[in-house]
């Protein structure tokens, strides 16, 4: 991708603003479902900062997984929980967010000068592989990486089976092979809310 | 492509205020499911930092993407159980509220 350097710059401060206002969107925003809707922009837009990069593969799966699945997985969430309930206030809230906001801004500057104090061992650009970086991720997953990805294959079936179990409400009462009543307390109790007030 | 029109530090920046307002969101959010969004926000980061490292300074190699792809793997894994677990404690509690599951505060 050679694309002229204004042209750049103009498209990395595009998406950064977004990046950034998108995700104080996120968090600040009163409804829950605006909040959802801005981080599948701001995952485009990281995305779009991919592009940049020169990693067009890296980009397209941040697209399918996180836009595609991470962030429907969430509108789904939101969906099924969504209840309009009154919260209760806090005591000592203010002294929370002056304590929690002056934490991250501490962390912010201390990560800034650090980014910007050091010198960073920048390769040269000439043995830059450019737009063969999907090859070569191909051949790092299959020669050096091959075991991680294997286990990843694994981490994510064992992630599909503990959501469905975790997440399923009905419960077969028989056997579908014998007709027996089957017991399923360990799996399922029943549906009784427990709410604990706090005193 | 000549990156040296963009430096390196300002991916760093970027991704730097991003995983800072993560941290806020994780810390001061009601919500249950808008903590769920701050952590992937704080991964986003952390995604954003390796890849800026893999083309400006591993640009040959780019380990850093290979690095990325498994990130993005464990962050589905990780929402998709993060959810499920949302869903159940709202069966039980019936609540999002992040100030009622207290039953392990000290």
């Amino acid at each position: 991708m050679s694309i002229a350097v204004t042209t750049q710059i103009i498209c990395f401060s595009v998406l950064s603003l977004v990046v950034i206002v998108g995700a104080l969107g996120v968090i600040l925003l009163e409804s829950i479902v605006y909040s959802a809707f801005l981080l599948g922009g701001v995952f485009m837009s990281v995305a779009g900062l991919y592009l940049l990069l020169n990693a067009s593969f890296v980009a397209a799966a941040q697209v399918l997984v996180y836009v595609g699945a991470v962030n429907v997985l969430i509108i789904f969430a939101i969906m099924l929980v969504n209840k309009k309930e009154d919260l209760m206030p806090i005591e000592n809230i203010k002294s929370r967010r002056i304590i929690s906001t002056s934490i991250c801004l501490t962390l912010l500057s201390l990560l800034i000068r650090v980014d910007l104090s050091n010198t960073w061992g920048l390769a040269d650009p000439n043995t830059s592989i450019g737009e063969e970086s999907t090859i070569r991720i191909g051949e790092h997953l299959f020669s050096d990486y091959l075991l991680p990805f294997e286990v990843a294959s694994v981490l994510l079936l064992m992630a599909m089976i503990g959501a469905i179990v975790l997440a399923r409400r009905d419960v077969m009462n028989e056997d579908i092979s014998t007709g027996l009543p089957v017991d399923q307390e360990l799996i399922e109790k029943p549906n009784e809310p427990l709410l604990i007030k706090k005193n | 492509m000549n990156l040296e029109s963009i430096p390196l530090q300002a991916f760093l920046i970027v991704s730097s205020i991003l995983f800072c307002i993560g941290i806020w969101g994780l810390l001061n959010s009601r919500n249950a499911v808008r903590v769920l969004m701050s952590i992937e926000l704080m991964l986003n980061a952390v995604n954003i930092n390796l890849m800026a490292f893999s083309s400006y300074v591993d640009n040959n190699l780019i380990q850093g993407q290979v690095f990325t792809i498994f990130v993005i793997t464990v962050a589905a894994a990780e929402a998709a159980v993060g959810l499920a677990i949302l869903l159940s404690l709202y069966r039980n509690r019936v609540t999002v509220d992040m100030e009622s599951f207290n039953l392990l505060k000290w």
